[in-house]
């Protein structure tokens, strides 16, 4: 996937100029915050569940070289097998070997952000094996050649119109706008590819380090059907995925569910253990953990290692003024929103993604509805940081930040500079007291006016006050000698 | 003084905004914050609270600016301002230090101290003694940095109940941010205005005369777009409303061409002529 995120500004100005996205994004907003809100009203002690959470994270995360080698030793003892990958490369190349290693033709893939951040479907394509993605959602992106714009409800960019239009080119059937007739139309396609598939790929939401388990949530079911039915299963996840036992995962699908979509409890919750036993009815002959590091451990330890807690809820985005006007494409890479522009700059480079963290303005939302107090405001500022300290900021924030902060610290002049802008702005906005169009300042009043200040500063003001006061106070000690 | 041992000493932290663009915010705090019994100064060596450098990741202008900031307000009892925002940076100041630095430990004195200046009067005071008229519905916007950066909901709801005549109109989304987000409203103009569309169509939504809030940051945005919109709603900080003050010109209004009330009787005409 190209990363357009050095575009982000552009790309924001198009988005919000799509009115099919905007109507899309209307949907959105309307949708999960509300049912996020409801759930947790229902749930008293969400917020406890929070805290403990959070903390529970913080010991996976400063135990994690323990948990996974206890996750891979179990899953090694099941009969499976776990392949460590640094890389987006790594990854790709061990997925493509176990494919060619079982002859595989097609694979059918369950939702997986992970296999979005290593770019695994082009990978596969190029090398002659054919994806089939069997969430709704990624269906019909890959249907249209697009890509996800959010983390768990991948085409919430689109509208039934668009999905009305891609299955009537594609299945060559009737066009029809009733949703469950479209459902009906996917179901009957995928379930033949469901079939035939050789291989199936799916995601982790979880990874149990005592049962040596893989778990995923979905709403659709598809994920079973990827999973048991083709003779090989690849679990496509990332280091960070692992707890330690079946309970301490169910703390976390309790937030998951609600913070997401607003349920208690996601429809399917499903755990593979290691490849199909003599006993077993179904299953897959072999099992697969592909466990993806892709810059992950270098946040272990620093600043941002409090981002490796996130359970990929989506919530952050859902409650987002930025993202809910611009869309999850406008981020330009895989992970939009508060969550990705955190992300992104460690997996891209700062250099290339600089302008997603400075894309909020640190309202504060994203962090109050994290189900893992994720500090997102904080850990965006710090991008900022390392954007400034290696010069990479566009120069006018550079030498305006840098010229008014010489001011700032010299009470003196900085309040000769406000007595001096203050007049400025008053004089621009003459008798009406608003300024329509501000030179330099084309990026509030293009929008918008600015009002003038109403009259001198406040210091001008107040030490005028003090000094008639003190003379008031004078004049009758003066007559008295 | 009477009760002098007992009264309140209160640095007020003007801010750059009100300091520039409306002093009268400044003026009504000081009002307010002696009718609850404070004695209020205004140290001069104030300047910004550093937040323009703080988030665009300068950090080493921060800590001189926090420096600064912090001598500038030693050895008060409290420091109040007009906004969650700013009040709210003083809050970020023990972060910008390692613990072990000298300077970490007076930052998290002046936290200790710092108030945005509603929560002050009701957290910290108790005070319940407002004595202020509005003829009318508004509207009160909550304003990012005090909502979830200092807990500002119930207070100023609790303090405008206080006045008499006031109606209050809860719009949609008043938590939701205005767009204006400091340096982002003019390093993202495009999205900063589709934001502050948003807040404006809530507002008139809610059928309120005038919209409130308690930062001007946010408050200079929204009635920017309202004043762009053509709207009649005004737009005023809180403490104009809780201190009286609302005879004067709203936030983009001025004395000059202030609009004649559609519901003055002639003799109000007349007067003015």
């Amino acid at each position: 996937m190209q990363i357009t995120s050095p575009a982000f500004k552009q790309n924001a100005r198009i988005a919000l100029k799509d009115a099919s996205l905007q109507k899309a994004l209307g949907n959105l907003k309307a949708g999960f915050p509300v049912k996020r809100a409801q759930a947790v009203a229902r749930l008293p002690e969400f917020d406890a569940l929070r805290d403990e959470a959070r903390d529970l994270k913080n010991h996976i995360l400063e135990n994690l070289d323990i948990y996974l080698e206890q996750f891979e030793n179990k899953v090694v003892q099941q009969g499976g097998q776990v392949h460590w990958c640094r890389s987006s490369d790594d990854a790709c190349k061990t997925i493509l070997d176990i494919c060619k290693q079982v002859d595989a033709k097609t694979v059918t893939k369950g939702k997986s952000m992970v296999s979005e951040e290593i770019n695994l479907n082009d990978y596969l394509e190029k090398n002659g094996v054919t994806p089939v993605e069997t969430d709704l959602g990624e269906y019909i992106l890959q249907l249209r050649g697009d890509h996800p714009s959010h983390i768990i409800a991948p085409a919430i960019h689109l509208n039934l119109e668009d999905v009305s239009e891609a299955f009537h080119q594609h299945h060559h059937r009737p066009k029809s706008d009733d949703p469950a007739v479209l459902m009906r139309e996917a179901r009957e396609v995928l379930r033949e590819q469901f079939v035939a598939a050789d291989v199936g790929i799916t995601g982790a939401n979880f990874l149990v380090a005592e049962t040596g388990s893989t778990l995923i949530v979905t709403n659709e079911g598809n994920g079973d059907l990827t999973q048991t039915l083709p003779k090989t299963h690849i679990v496509v996840t990332s280091i960070e995925k692992v707890v330690p036992t079946l309970e301490d995962m169910t703390l976390f699908l309790r937030l998951l569910a609600r913070s997401a979509t607003g349920q208690e409890f996601t429809v399917y919750n499903t755990l593979s253990s290691g490849p199909r036993r003599e006993s077993d009815q179904d299953g897959p002959e072999n099992f697969h953990v592909v466990l993806i590091d892709n810059g992950r451990s270098d946040m272990l330890g620093g600043e941002l290692q409090d981002m490796l807690r996130c359970i990929r809820c989506s919530a952050c985005m859902n409650h987002c003024p930025v993202y809910g006007a611009v869309g999850g494409h406008s981020y330009g890479w895989v992970y939009p929103g508060p969550m990705g522009s955190v992300l992104t700059p460690q997996m891209v480079g700062i250099d290339k993604a600089a302008l997603l963290p400075n894309a909020s303005t640190f309202c504060g939302k994203c962090e109050s509805v994290c189900p893992v107090r994720i500090p997102l405001p904080k850990l965006m500022r710090h991008w900022r940081e390392r954007e400034f300290e290696q010069h990479l900021s566009p120069r006018a924030v550079r030498y305006g930040i840098g010229g008014w902060a010489f001011f700032a610290k010299r009470p003196r002049l900085y309040r000769l500079l406000s007595q001096a802008s203050n007049l400025a702005l008053r004089l621009l906005g003459g008798k009406k007291g608003l300024i329509h169009r501000l030179p330099l300042g084309a990026g509030w009043t293009d929008g918008r006016d600015m009002p003038a200040p109403s009259g001198k500063t406040f210091m001008q003001q107040w030490q005028a006050k003090q000094q008639a006061q003190q003379k008031q106070q004078q004049s009758p000690q003066e007559q008295q000698s | 003084m009477p009760n002098a041992e007992r009264s309140p000493q209160v640095a007020l932290f003007v801010t750059c905004l009100v300091d520039m663009f409306r002093p009268e915010i400044g003026f009504a705090s000081i009002s307010l914050l002696q009718q609850a019994g404070c004695s209020v100064e205004v140290p001069e060596r104030q300047t910004c609270c550093g937040q323009p450098a703080f988030n665009s990741g300068d950090r080493a202008s921060t800590q001189d600016i926090a420096r600064q900031t912090i001598e500038a307000f030693d050895g008060y009892e409290y420091v109040v301002g007009p906004s969650g925002s700013c009040i709210g940076m003083l809050h970020h100041y023990p972060e910008l230090f390692e613990a072990t630095d000298p300077w970490h430990a007076r930052a998290q004195d002046l936290k200790a101290r710092a108030f945005e200046i509603s929560s002050f009067l009701v957290d910290v005071l108790q005070f319940r003694g407002i004595q202020s008229e509005f003829d009318g519905q508004i509207s009160y916007h909550d304003s990012c940095a005090g909502l979830r950066e200092l807990g500002i909901k119930t207070q100023p709801r609790a303090l405008l109940s206080q006045v008499v005549g006031l109606q209050l109109s809860e719009m949609d989304e008043s938590e939701t941010c205005c767009g204006f987000g400091g340096t982002f409203c003019v390093k993202y103009p495009d999205i900063s205005n589709r934001m502050v569309e948003n807040k404006t169509a809530n507002t008139a939504a809610s059928g309120a005369g005038t919209l409130v809030g308690g930062d001007l940051g946010c408050l200079l945005n929204m009635a920017g777009k309202l004043k762009r919109q053509g709207h009649e709603i005004q737009t005023r900080h809180l403490v104009e409303i809780l201190a009286g003050t609302c005879d004067l010109a709203a936030i983009g209004e001025s004395e000059a061409r202030k609009p004649t009330r559609a519901t003055a009787s002639p003799y109000d005409l007349a007067k003015q002529l």
